[in-house]
């Protein structure tokens, strides 16, 4: 009889661990595309399958594609301990996380934070402090918050915190959508992309039943569900901000606003959406296996959990504090973190919003109608 | 030796998808079911793991599956590839149950879709499971799961003792310590005995020893083996295993689907001595995917070097490995290792012998070559556009075809009747049906079908 240890599951270290992502990317890719058992899960393998070689650019638009579902991952018969090692969700994660810190500028910011939760955290407590000696310092004469911070105190530091990182995005956008030799926008491209980010198409996992996330080869909706709560909760809280915006300039109606009001009810409805939606996807996090994505940025993605979390958990203890002593600290505290996550746009997890949309947006300029 | 306490009802041997589905059976009629699973957790499944579609008869378009596939279309297929070496009745029988099994595997977890890019061929035929063999695999564990099933991994079956018309005991290692279980009735899905190469070498001779596996290196056969000494009857040539022409750089195991090549129809192919052996264009690939393997066995070393150039390096599927690439015939040679001024003349000659006609990638276009022997009787071109590409050609065995033979219930035989408590089902019965040849998703079909009927017979056994 033959020997019975005919695989040494002893994990060795792979072979293909000295090849940077964008090397490594390819190889899988290219394995997968001899194969092609996964084409039904997502769009990341139609869009495979209809190349035959990949340049760095097809492999940046493939990882911006992938929802890190893990489908592929669990259904694969080539994954570790095989010899070809296959680890698609991890090896797209990486190249993803790669074309964000190269494009957006400046690069070092990126590097910076994506990967260190504690920076995310220092600049949150340095910014709530810098807001709170504001308070302290120089106010209006007026109701609500104003009276604790100018209205123009809070544009003036606002508006930079919100342009300038945009400015960032808009230009890694750019040089994001030369990579990977983007065409002219059509309405028909922006319409299907943005069904696909609206439903969460990529994380239905293509039979309806969910993606394989916090319980290995489990089909669930549980990660869509937390995803949307956050997204419609942030679009919500954001709305909320325009409104009032817009009645403060054109209507000539400055805050505070009844409960009543459209502000508080965007608010109000988005803060916990955003609440529910960040503590989900937090605990989904901590039971993932880890080395099915970028593990270089585990802590900077939880770290900015957790500031979508405080944002939206603060903004609902403000309204709660109203007309108590506690109205100034917490007013620090939420400024400080909305701020944080302005600044942080470009250089957090927030960017994938925008990358994966023009990714979305390119891969409806790609796929055969 | 240890005895272990425990008291089962049903165990099944095996933990592919004729296991899973025998298991699941049982344990939905209320039996206490164990599963031995051969192979560590990360490999279990068996030769499941690289299937990817079921072949389902349907009067009608149903779900997935497009136009109607009658009982009498399949059970023609059937005919042709195996020439007339099945069991008609249990073929038809497995054939007629395919449409319900489809329900039953959904129902179950096993998520179907279209077919893949590349195989609209099948579309009609065969359902797809979503993400391949390996997720039905895994749904059906969870499954089992859910029932209470047991399973132990790396837990190999060496012996079944049989005691008359029974089995008494079998016995297993795991973890280094041989333990010994006596359940009410038992079930074999182990598969063939394709992994085991010196098995392999004692029909094929010390060529085995060059073939590589395309599939679990744990079918070896021990479990099959020990009960035809102990006098089951077989069924099947114990010489005969399906085998193909793969890519010769693929691992000696498991490679699975992607190591296949498409480019032969395309293509000279010559061996170590440079020299052309058959006729590349006799028919599309599909249908002679399967000789090529035993082409390739019949030549020195068993190797064969495909050759196609810049005309044709985008008409077939691409393979796992990037081809060998060069800018000369000669230089080409070099780098497969071959005679270059024997391809030199083998690709002369060939070119010579090419004539001017219509070239039709995806039909028999006749374009066949004038005055050598072998001819090349369709899509003959001439190889004369650098850049040039060679892949090397090995003998990939899929399955073995000797088995345990059955009857409509699973059970298994003796010269002198059925073993009383012992079913069989997939792979290391499908000989009965599968007496040669092969038809792309039936080794699902059998495995399922089968799968079924052995668990439903050991728990109605068990249970009285």
């Amino acid at each position: 009889m033959q020997a019975i240890e005919l695989i040494n599951l002893e994990s060795e270290s792979s072979p293909f661990q000295a090849l940077d992502p964008l090397q490594d990317a390819r190889r899988q890719l290219e394995i997968c595309n001899a194969c092609r058992y996964c084409e039904g899960y997502c769009s990341v393998f139609p869009a495979v399958h209809r190349a035959r070689s990949f340049s760095d650019g097809d492999i940046q638009q493939l990882a911006n594609l992938c929802h890190n579902c893990r489908g592929c991952y669990y259904a694969c018969q080539y994954t570790e301990p095989h010899e070809f090692d296959l680890n698609v969700p991890r090896v797209l994660a990486e190249v993803r996380q790669q074309s964000w810190q190269d494009h957006t500028p400046p690069s070092v910011m990126a590097r910076a934070f994506h990967r260190h939760g504690s920076a995310i955290a220092v600049l949150s407590i340095v910014a709530m402090a810098l807001l709170l000696w504001l308070m302290q310092t120089g106010a209006d004469h007026a109701e609500g918050f104003y009276g604790l911070l100018s209205h123009n105190a809070m544009v003036a530091i606002f508006l930079p915190a919100f342009g300038l990182p945009l400015v960032a995005i808009g230009i890694g956008l750019r040089r994001y959508w030369r990579t990977i030799g983007g065409e002219k926008l059509r309405l028909s491209h922006l319409k299907d992309a943005f069904a696909s980010a609206a439903q969460m198409k990529n994380l239905a996992g293509g039979h309806g039943d969910g993606c394989n996330f916090e319980d290995k080869d489990r089909f669930s909706h549980a990660r869509r569900h937390f995803h949307q709560a956050t997204m419609i909760g942030f679009l919500l809280c954001f709305g909320a901000t325009g409104i009032a915006t817009l009645m403060h300039y054109l209507l000539n109606l400055p805050a505070p606003y009844s409960l009543a009001s459209l502000p508080k009810l965007f608010g109000i409805s988005g803060g916990v959406l955003l609440s529910v939606g960040t503590l989900g996807l937090g605990v989904l996090k901590l039971k993932a296996e880890r080395h099915l994505a970028d593990a270089r940025v585990w802590g900077g993605e939880m770290a900015f959990i957790g500031l979508l979390f405080a944002v939206s958990s603060t903004g609902l203890a403000l309204v709660a504090a109203a007309g108590t002593d506690w109205l100034t600290l917490m007013l620090a505290i939420h400024l400080g973190s909305v701020l944080t996550l302005f600044v942080l746009m470009p250089f957090s997890k927030m960017v994938h919003g925008f990358y994966r949309l023009a990714a979305l947006i390119r891969e409806a300029q790609l796929k055969p109608h | 030796m240890t005895q272990t306490s425990n008291n089962y009802d049903v165990i099944v041997i095996g933990g592919g998808n004729a296991a899973l589905c025998a298991a699941i059976t049982a344990a939905e009629q209320g039996a206490q079911v164990l599963i031995l699973e051969g192979a560590p957790k990360p490999y279990r499944g068996g030769n499941s793991r690289h299937t990817r579609n079921f072949r389902c008869m349907h009067n009608a378009p149903m779900a997935v599956l497009t136009d109607s596939y009658d009982e009498q279309e399949y059970f023609d297929d059937l005919l042709k590839v195996t020439g007339g070496k099945t069991d008609k009745k249990l073929a038809r029988l497995a054939i007629r149950s395919t449409e319900e099994c489809y329900r039953w595997m959904e129902q179950r977890g096993v998520r179907f879709q279209p077919s893949l890019s590349g195989t609209l061929s099948l579309s009609r035929t065969n359902a797809f499971f979503m993400g391949g063999g390996k997720s039905l695999v895994n749904a059906y564990y969870r499954h089992a799961e859910k029932l209470g099933i047991e399973v132990r991994y790396e837990a190999q079956v060496s012996h079944l003792q049989l005691n008359g018309d029974r089995v008494d005991w079998i016995e297993f290692e795991q973890q280094g310590r041989t333990q010994r279980l006596s359940p009410k009735s038992l079930v074999v899905a182990s598969g063939g005995f394709q992994a085991d190469t010196d098995w392999l070498a004692q029909a094929w001779g010390p060529a085995a020893k060059n073939f590589l596996i395309r599939g679990t290196p744990y079918n070896r056969g021990v479990v099959l083996k020990n009960l035809l000494d102990q006098g089951a009857e077989s069924v099947g040539d114990p010489t005969q295993c399906h085998a193909v022409a793969i890519d010769g750089r693929a691992p000696k195991f498991d490679g699975g689907i992607v190591t296949r090549l498409d480019c032969v129809p395309f293509s000279v192919v010559v061996n170590n001595q440079a020299e052309r052996f058959y006729d590349e264009g006799e028919d599309v690939w599909p249908k002679r995917y399967a000789i090529w393997g035993r082409l390739v066995a019949a030549q020195p070393d068993q190797v064969g070097h495909v050759i196609i150039d810049a005309k044709s390096i985008n008409l077939f599927m691409p393979s796992v490995f990037p081809p060998i690439q060069a800018d000369s015939i000669e230089e080409l040679a070099d780098k497969l290792g071959i005679p270059a001024d024997g391809l030199r003349i083998t690709i002369d000659q060939f070119n010579g012998a090419c004539r001017n006609g219509d070239f039709h990638p995806t039909e028999l276009d006749g374009l066949a070559t004038e005055g050598i022997n072998p001819a090349k009787t369709n899509w003959a071109r001439p190889i004369d556009t650098p850049p040039y590409y060679g892949y090397s050609l090995r003998t990939g065995v899929t399955f073995t075809y000797l088995g345990l033979k059955v009857d409509e219930t699973a059970q298994v035989q003796t010269p002198t009747g059925p073993i009383k408590n012992l079913w069989a089902a997939g792979e290391t019965m499908a000989g009965s049906i599968l007496g040669q040849g092969y038809l792309a998703g039936f080794g699902m079909t059998i495995g399922t079908v089968f799968g079924r009927i052995a668990g439903q017979e050991a728990a109605n056994y068990a249970s009285h």
